[in-house]
């Protein structure tokens, strides 16, 4: 097998308290060494990373990829193409497929497409309960088996406590994670738009904060007590914090995730009803998104994702309440995570820890860090290249991004998975 | 995989700007929104209604749109504002052609876009639209052949402008162009108008004195005092020396979401009675938009009632949409020019 170094590198590694120049070493697609070669390494290809930095590959909790069921606005090949090229390494895809990912048959059929493909890990989330319908359980235990590393049961809230808080309970009978993005479908019916003065300008359909508190509170009373894992995803309204930040205090074993457009743009961004920003949860007041920077750089959010969702382009075509929610948002994860550190929102170290070890632990994977023995996942990064991010240089299918134009500092230059190239620049 | 044309992805981007409206040298290109446009293109729009009012007591029709084709594209059920609007067309010699696309094409598949193009290479030149989603007019807008006129005859809650400027047209005459002196209660559903946002924002371009809305907290939306109107949850309060009270629709289905118990608890303590309509001022007018639901919003005797103005605001609503049709589409017309015709 290939030995390769990397050299000169300034190597950031949270997990491990690790920031210095110096070199990392590859053999057998595995990290051999850092800043000390293996007895006997000889290098088969030598990278100068000089002024570059070598991060973990980035593992992102939320990607959809669209297949299978929904091929026309992407597939495995061209949004992992896309991740790889964005420094991912590893992602976890929401059980929301077409056919639903609650078989083991759906889990197979997808990690082959991704092994196929040959580009980012793909790992699944299984459906909580039996095609996200909210009554019957589904077959954890088979789907972990099968590869799943949680359940969620998506965007589709679960309106029965009882059902809730048993699969809760079966959940945590097999040491499996529930993944949460909490909504209450009575409370956000038909809504587009963050409750506000933009919402009730604009005509738009509101979607209030309780929307999304009350369930998260909810779920935090019927997890009182229990050791169950629950994770909150995506995140928008600052009184989430607040109530996990409790949890966390009272000792519940709660994480959650923030989607990166919600650390940069607000309600008034909607307000000449430009579809690209209609995301659900909605983007919500400069409050909101200042709470979440906060929560973040105080660890009640313990990570970052791209709550990755493309389109084509005829779900965006249609009047603002008509169009389809959701960011192409795979390619914008780094950028948008960088540019809190230029502001000094958060430390680089959080940063980088965010969207590395940290989603890494909440998906139960021994990833997003680097030590001697782990699988080469590593992404190198030109901190000092100034770039403009253009829906024409997209990888992803999905051109549906709110962030054509934005200027950033910090470019991927080469992703490595198992210390195989997936993306050189 | 099916490859989309380019010209579509790039529909996407740049959606922006507020004043698609105004063409670059500031004049009126579309008719989307009072948001955003200044006082004196609304004193424009008042002005050349005034003079197509006398217009249609006397000659009746204008030569000025011959020739233009204008398609009266509703998505929503209408009569009373489709009909103005084709009145107003058909009294400037325009060629009008209506399309009720209710379910038909969309049904089919078809997208809104897709109808747009169609309708596109007929050769028109405006579009009249309503549609049941805030926001159409401005996608619409964004998306037509830039030879193209878009008027917005309602979208979703969003926007009614051209009932607002009939609306402010009644005013005009019958309060005087000062709108300073006014004090305005707008009464009702004010959550799901598109009306009374169109009405609050035409208000405030107009300097009115005080803009205040008036309904139970289920009916009005928040943070709305961020529009420029006061908040108000008694009727009594809410219309207590008001020189205009403009009475909105009440929609049967507002009693199913939860929203209100019944229509009578709702005439109890909403509707506009004769001995309610005195604590306004004397002189005080009423408007509606309409249909009116007697005995739901308001009193019989007060809608036939020699202070209300209900019937003068359908007047005035045909020479409203053929200035905004004029203006558009005509280039800036002014009774001067209509003399020299």
């Amino acid at each position: 097998m290939k030995n390769i170094l990397i050299k000169n590198a300034r190597i950031i590694d949270p997990q491990n308290n690790l920031d210095e120049v110096t070199d990392l070493y590859i053999s057998n697609q595995k990290i051999a060494g850092i800043g000390k070669a293996p007895k006997k390494f000889a290098a088969d290809e030598t990278v100068d990373a000089t002024n570059l930095w070598l991060i973990p590959g980035i593992v992102d909790l939320s990607a959809r990829l669209r297949e299978p069921g929904l091929e026309q606005k992407a597939n495995i090949e061209t949004e992992t193409n896309a991740a790889a090229s964005a420094g991912i390494t590893t992602l976890c895809m929401p059980p929301d497929t077409a056919p639903v990912i609650d078989e083991p048959a759906v889990v197979e059929l997808i990690l082959r497409k991704a092994k196929l493909a040959g580009k980012t890990h793909v790992y699944t989330l299984g459906a909580l309960t039996a095609g996200l319908k909210g009554e019957h359980l589904s077959e954890m235990a088979s789907l972990k088996e099968a590869g799943c590393v949680g359940v969620s049961n998506a965007r589709n809230a679960i309106s029965n406590p009882l059902i809730l808080r048993r699969a809760f309970d079966y959940a945590s009978t097999h040491n499996i994670t529930v993944f949460i993005e909490a909504e209450d479908k009575h409370l956000s019916k038909n809504g587009c738009a963050h409750e506000g003065a933009i919402a009730s300008r604009l005509g738009l359909n509101p979607i209030p904060y309780a929307a999304e508190t009350a369930p998260i509170a909810q779920i935090l009373e019927l997890i009182r007590d229990t050791d169950i894992r629950i994770h909150f995803g995506r995140l928008s309204c600052a009184r989430s914090i607040e109530l996990i930040s409790d949890a966390k205090a009272n000792g519940l074993k709660v994480t959650a995730d923030v989607a990166a457009h919600q650390l940069h743009l607000t309600d008034m961004d909607i307000s000449s009803f430009n579809s690209l920003y209609h995301v659900i949860p909605p983007l919500r007041s400069q409050r909101d998104m200042n709470a979440l920077r906060l929560g973040l750089a105080e660890g009640v959010i313990n990570s970052i994702c791209s709550d990755h969702q493309p389109h084509e382009p005829d779900a965006k075509l249609a009047p603002f309440p008509a169009t389809e929610p959701g960011i192409s948002g795979i390619e914008t994860l780094l950028p948008l995570t960088l540019k809190l550190t230029e502001d000094g929102s958060i430390p680089l170290s959080t940063a980088i820890a965010s969207i590395t070890c940290n989603p890494a632990k909440i998906l139960g994977l021994d990833a997003g860090h680097l030590s001697t023995g782990q699988n080469a996942n590593l992404c190198l990064i030109d901190p000092e290249e100034d770039w403009v991010f253009n829906t024409e240089d997209m990888l992803s299918h999905g051109k549906n991004t709110p962030f054509s134009g934005w200027n950033f500092k910090g470019k991927v230059v080469k992703t490595l998975v198992e210390g195989n190239t997936v993306f050189e620049m | 995989m099916v490859n989309k044309p380019t010209r579509r992805t790039d529909d996407l981007i740049g959606q922006d700007l507020w004043n698609i409206q105004l063409d670059d040298q500031g004049q009126l290109k579309h008719f989307l929104t009072i948001e955003g446009l200044g006082t004196s293109i609304l004193n424009q729009i008042l002005d050349t209604a005034e003079s197509f009012a006398g217009v249609n007591e006397s000659v009746k029709k204008v030569p000025l749109l011959r020739g233009k084709t204008i398609v009266n594209l509703f998505f929503e059920a209408s009569t009373r504002t489709r009909t103005t609007f084709e009145l107003a067309a058909k009294r400037l010699s325009a060629d009008v052609l209506n399309m009720n696309i209710s379910a038909s094409a969309t049904s089919k598949g078809e997208t809104l876009l897709d109808t747009l193009r169609n309708l596109e290479a007929m050769q028109t030149d405006m579009f009249v639209v309503r549609h049941a989603d805030s926001g159409t007019a401005h996608f619409i807008a964004n998306h037509v052949a830039p030879h193209i006129r878009v008027l917005n005859a309602g979208d979703g809650r969003h926007a009614h402008p051209t009932q607002a400027m009939l609306d402010m047209f009644t005013i005009r005459r019958n309060k005087g162009a000062d709108f300073g002196k006014l004090r305005v209660a707008i009464v009702g559903d004010i959550m799901h108008s598109r009306v009374a946002r169109s009405q609050i924002h035409a208000l405030n371009t107009l300097n009115t004195g005080e803009v205040r809305v008036v309904g139970p907290k289920t009916l009005i939306p928040k943070d709305i005092e961020s529009m420029g109107v006061s908040v108000y949850h008694d009727l009594e309060n809410g219309i207590k020396d008001a020189d205009v009270v403009i009475m909105l629709r009440l929609q049967k289905e507002r009693m199913s979401g939860a929203l209100l118990p019944s229509e009578q608890e709702y005439y109890e303590l909403y509707g506009l009675t004769e001995e309610r309509f005195k604590l306004a001022k004397p002189d005080a007018i009423v408007m509606h938009p309409g249909p009116i639901n007697r005995g739901v919003e308001i009193e019989s005797s007060v809608a036939d009632g020699e202070r209300s103005v209900i019937l003068d605001q359908v007047t005035y609503g045909i020479a409203v949409r053929m200035a905004v049709m004029s203006m558009t589409l005509g280039g800036n017309i002014t009774t001067q020019d209509q003399e020299k015709k």
